[in-house]
């Protein structure tokens, strides 16, 4: 939906290409991290340790030499993003400009802190990264499944959270884990169906339906919340867990096995539904009629593709799929409690915007904007003087950005949000 | 569409008995002409719209078919109107426009009152399922239900009764209370206690609820009334306790402050989309959490975090900013309410009466007409955002200047822009509907809290409540199939603006 007598208008393709304005702001960036950050940082040395805590292998580098020479990293990518170097260039560049502008921050940040913390374990980060990324992940694939077949999910809230309640409330009154897996993908599949239904049947606005249904969620699950588990919490609201499983040889490699593969079943499921969706979506014949669907629904149609019957199908796989995302919290270690997503759902949103609709791109938003979360939680921890709230504010702040075609433009799928009627 | 003749037209269906094939799919446009039908009925042409946004189109077009709207063509509206009155109530064909006829067409129009008031019924059906589901003890009755039915039925009754009876008296009126006036045992104050609570609920409610309409009509999707609110809540409670102002002036000021932190955050959306045809809905929600943060910094730093305490709250608004309750100092109704009421005439008048409303009407039913029209779609959607997110502004001012808290805290916001989204969709946009959605969601609000104490029902049972009933207004089509109501009733209650990302 753009505004055509603005965004229909020619677009004036002279020296400031994309890439060129990206390098442009890219070079600044850099160059004020240098400027700013290398003062700011002391002459302590950074260290990087490869484990849980200060001891073992480390990365270390002088404060501010660091935070200078990566300040400068970043420029210079950005200045080769300005010369022009060929498109293929492009992707690459940008991430490093990008790792070293943080690297940069990470230098001042590490070697600023007080006396004997200036460490930074990278097991724990990576691992909390992937931890708060979890739900994201599972959120945003909720998200590729129900929009690229052409339904607005803006309900993955309620489906997180109905998915937690429920694997909390069956899990504990069966004491299997499993049957609460289950039963939290059923109460994320109940919220998907609801917007199936009237989204689909009673062609109700996507986009408010998925609002309201949040709001129902919360008020079902605080609701019987506190009706059940907080008069009787022993009896609906001490889930059991999954425990940790080591993935043999995998587990040994330095810094990804402890963090990655000794986790638990919930980060594995969600890496392989990442791959798993994206085949797919790419690869299979369901694949491409939901890709068709959510593009162009009336050809689709013409072909022989069941139009409404695929959307159905989809709105509910991702309705699994999210209250999964949603058993990640209360069957992995937490018990239920009020509201207990706060948010994450809207962030998950996020993701799957900034990923451009794709489950790869979803993942990699999700994992950058866990990686910013765990930031916060760090620079918490050392007292820096950056506030925790202004590092939540930023994926919301990336979305924004993305959207507004600061940093390329997001497309959703075409038909995203079109109620379709045969005839 | 200068001649009505098409309108006509298209309204015969809907004056015929029950039975039209595919009732929520006849979009019947009845009315004189008014800006947007004319420009829906532009793109009537094209094959590929979405039944949903015509039939919305449809629904404004005809609300807006009051006298003030539609000046063009007054004779076919006289038609219109008396055809309506005789199939929707029986009334006498052939009078003049008067008070009399004007309440029939109302009736008429709100079929939406029959599916609001079934919409209604269903909620409370449901949450009364979901409160005997919830209560153990009373789900145990219905194990040996064969064997004694009456045990479960009056166990039901009496938990579902005293949750609903408590809701009453919550929110409208104590019958102990009054009994207690008329015998002297206490004062009045406790006759109006219900009402003034819920009055001082609704006073925030009908503010968001403007700003979601509002947008709603110039074709935009504020989600973001929250983020503008807290904003709101922010600058307000800001002026309210940095600057030394004496009272009246200080109370404007205050109430300005909120109304421009609202107006920045919805310009934001706004210019992005205007600009860079950024959707407005995935602005305004990414806003929403940017505010809700930015919140919880500015209440810990220095100046603004009350010294004397530890957790995360704000110095007190000075008294000299603070709305003045109207009922004494034992009800907390506040003048917030009054001021409501003047920003819900000033909606509808900007609405049907003025420049701008005929606009921004124009640009919601169909851009690109009113593009060819000569209007400038750009400065709209800047305008129209800006003024929504002042009027949530103001909702949020009410929160902190009022009497429902005087501080800034976290949640010092609460739900109001989400629920503002409910309270437009169930206003159906319309200004004087929303201020009524409020007011029955403030109620819900208030009972609620009774209920809560008084039966140890969850507030939460409030929550479940308004959502339920505004999905079943969202989908009229469903509660026309459950009680089988006449086909043509439900056809114009589509409140949907489908246009996807």
């Amino acid at each position: 939906m753009a505004v055509d007598d603005v965004a229909l208008a020619p677009v004036s393709v002279g020296f400031w290409t994309r890439n060129r304005k990206i390098g442009a702001g890219l070079l600044l960036v850099g160059a004020l991290a240098a400027a700013v950050f290398g003062p700011l940082a002391t002459g302590q040395e950074a260290r990087f340790t490869l484990s849980e805590d200060a001891g073992g292998a480390a990365l270390e580098i002088q404060g501010t030499l660091g935070a200078i020479l990566f300040g400068l990293i970043a420029a210079a990518a950005g200045a080769a993003l300005l010369v022009g170097l060929p498109r293929r260039w492009f992707g690459p560049l940008l991430g490093v400009g990008v790792v070293a502008f943080v690297l940069s921050f990470l230098c001042w940040q590490v070697s600023a802190a007080p006396a004997g913390q200036n460490f930074m374990p990278l097991v724990n980060m990576l691992r909390g990264t992937f931890l708060l990324a979890l739900p994201l992940i599972f959120g945003a694939l909720a998200g590729v499944l129900c929009e690229r077949s052409g339904v607005v999910n803006v309900a993955i809230e309620g489906q997180l959270l109905t998915g937690a309640f429920a694997g909390a409330l069956f899990g504990t009154i069966t004491g299997n884990v499993w049957i609460g897996l289950v039963a939290a993908a059923l109460g994320g599949a109940f919220i998907s169906l609801l917007l199936a239904v009237f989204a689909i049947r009673y062609l109700v606005d996507q986009v408010v339906i998925g609002i309201v249904l949040n709001l129902f969620a919360v008020g079902l699950t605080g609701f019987l919340y506190e009706r059940l588990m907080q008069s009787d919490a022993q009896a609906y609201n001490q889930p059991p867990h999954f425990g940790t499983w080591s993935i043999p040889l995998l587990s040994e490699i330095p810094v990804l096995g402890p963090a990655l593969f000794r986790s638990n079943i919930f980060l594995y499921l969600a890496l392989v539904l990442v791959l798993v969706v994206h085949v797919a979506l790419f690869r299979t014949r369901w694949g491409l009629r939901t890709r068709s669907v959510g593009e162009h629904p009336t050809a689709a149609d013409t072909l022989g593709v069941r139009v409404l019957r695929l959307r159905y199908r989809n709105v509910l796989l991702a309705g699994l799929v999210a209250g999964i995302g949603g058993a990640s919290y209360t069957l992995a270690s937490f018990t239920f409690s009020k509201n207990m997503i706060g948010g994450k759902g809207f962030i998950a949103l996020a993701a799957l915007i900034f990923g451009r609709w794709s489950p790869t791109g979803a993942l990699l938003a999700a994992l950058f904007f866990g990686f910013a979360d765990q930031l916060g939680t760090y620079l918490g921890a050392v007292n820096s003087v950056i506030p925790s709230e202004f590092l939540a504010m930023l994926p919301y702040l990336a979305t924004i950005l993305a959207v507004a075609g600061l940093v390329g433009r997001v497309r959703a799928p075409a038909a995203d949000g079109k109620p379709y009627v045969k005839g | 569409m200068s001649d009505v003749n098409p309108a006509s037209g298209s309204g015969a269906p809907e004056r015929e008995p029950a039975g039209a094939a595919s009732p929520d799919q006849a979009a019947a446009p009845e009315q004189a002409p008014s800006p947007e039908q004319a420009a829906s009925s532009a793109d009537a042409a094209s094959p590929d719209k979405d039944v949903a946004t015509e039939s919305r189109r449809a629904e404004s077009a005809a609300s807006d078919g009051d006298p003030s709207a539609g000046n063009a063509g007054p004779a076919a509206t006289d038609a219109g109107r008396s055809g309506r009155a005789a199939t929707g109530t029986g009334a006498p064909e052939g009078r003049g426009p008067g008070l009399g006829q004007l309440f029939l067409q109302n009736l008429w129009s709100a079929n939406t009152v029959t599916v609001t008031v079934l919409a209604l019924v269903l909620a409370i059906v449901i949450g009364a399922v979901l409160i005997i589901i919830s209560d153990p003890d009373v789900l145990a009755t219905y194990g040996y239900f064969t064997a004694r039915p009456a045990d479960a039925i009056n166990s039901s009754w009496s938990v579902v009764s005293e949750a609903y009876a408590n809701l009453f008296k919550g929110a409208v009126v104590d019958p102990a209370a009054v009994s207690g006036w008329a015998d002297g045992s206490n004062g009045w104050q406790l006759v109006f206690a219900p009402i003034s609570e819920t009055l001082t609920y609704t006073a925030p409610l009908v503010f968001t609820g403007l700003a979601v309409s509002l947008a709603f009509r110039g074709g935009l999707f504020n989600i973001g009334a929250q983020g503008q609110a807290t904003l709101g809540v922010i600058l307000a409670a800001l002026a309210g306790f940095l600057l030394p102002l004496p009272p009246v002036l200080h109370l404007i000021v205050a109430l300005l402050a909120g109304a421009i932190g609202g107006a920045i955050w919805g310009f934001i959306p706004g210019i992005l989309k205007a600009r860079r045809g950024a959707h407005e809905v995935i602005n305004t929600i990414m806003l929403n959490y940017v505010s809700l943060y930015f919140l919880s910094w500015i209440i810990n730093q220095r100046g603004v975090h009350e010294p004397t305490r530890t957790d995360a709250i704000s110095k007190s608004v000075e008294s000299s900013a603070q709305l003045p309750r109207l009922l004494g100092g034992d009800l907390r109704v506040h003048a917030g309410i009054l001021l409501a009421v003047l920003a819900t005439w000033g909606v509808a008048w900007l609405l049907n009466r003025s420049t701008f409303g005929f606009e921004l009407r124009a640009v919601g039913a169909n851009p690109d007409a009113a593009r060819t029209a000569g209007i400038s779609v750009t400065k709209t959607y800047v305008l129209l955002m800006v003024l929504s997110g002042a009027l949530a502004g103001l909702g949020g001012s009410n929160m902190v200047l009022g009497t429902t808290a005087s501080a800034l805290t976290p949640a010092v916001a609460a739900q109001i822009g989400f629920d503002g989204i409910l309270v437009s969709l169930l206003g159906r946009n319309k200004p004087w509907g929303v201020a009524l959605a409020a007011l029955l969601f403030g109620a819900l609000q208030a009972g609620g809290n009774r209920m809560q104490s008084y039966a140890g029902i969850s507030l939460e049972l409030a929550t479940v409540l308004q959502a339920l009933i505004v999905i079943f207004i969202a989908a009229p089509a469903l509660v026309k199939a459950i009680f089988g109501l006449r086909a043509a009733r439900a056809a114009r209650l589509q409140t949907s603006v489908a246009k996807g990302w």
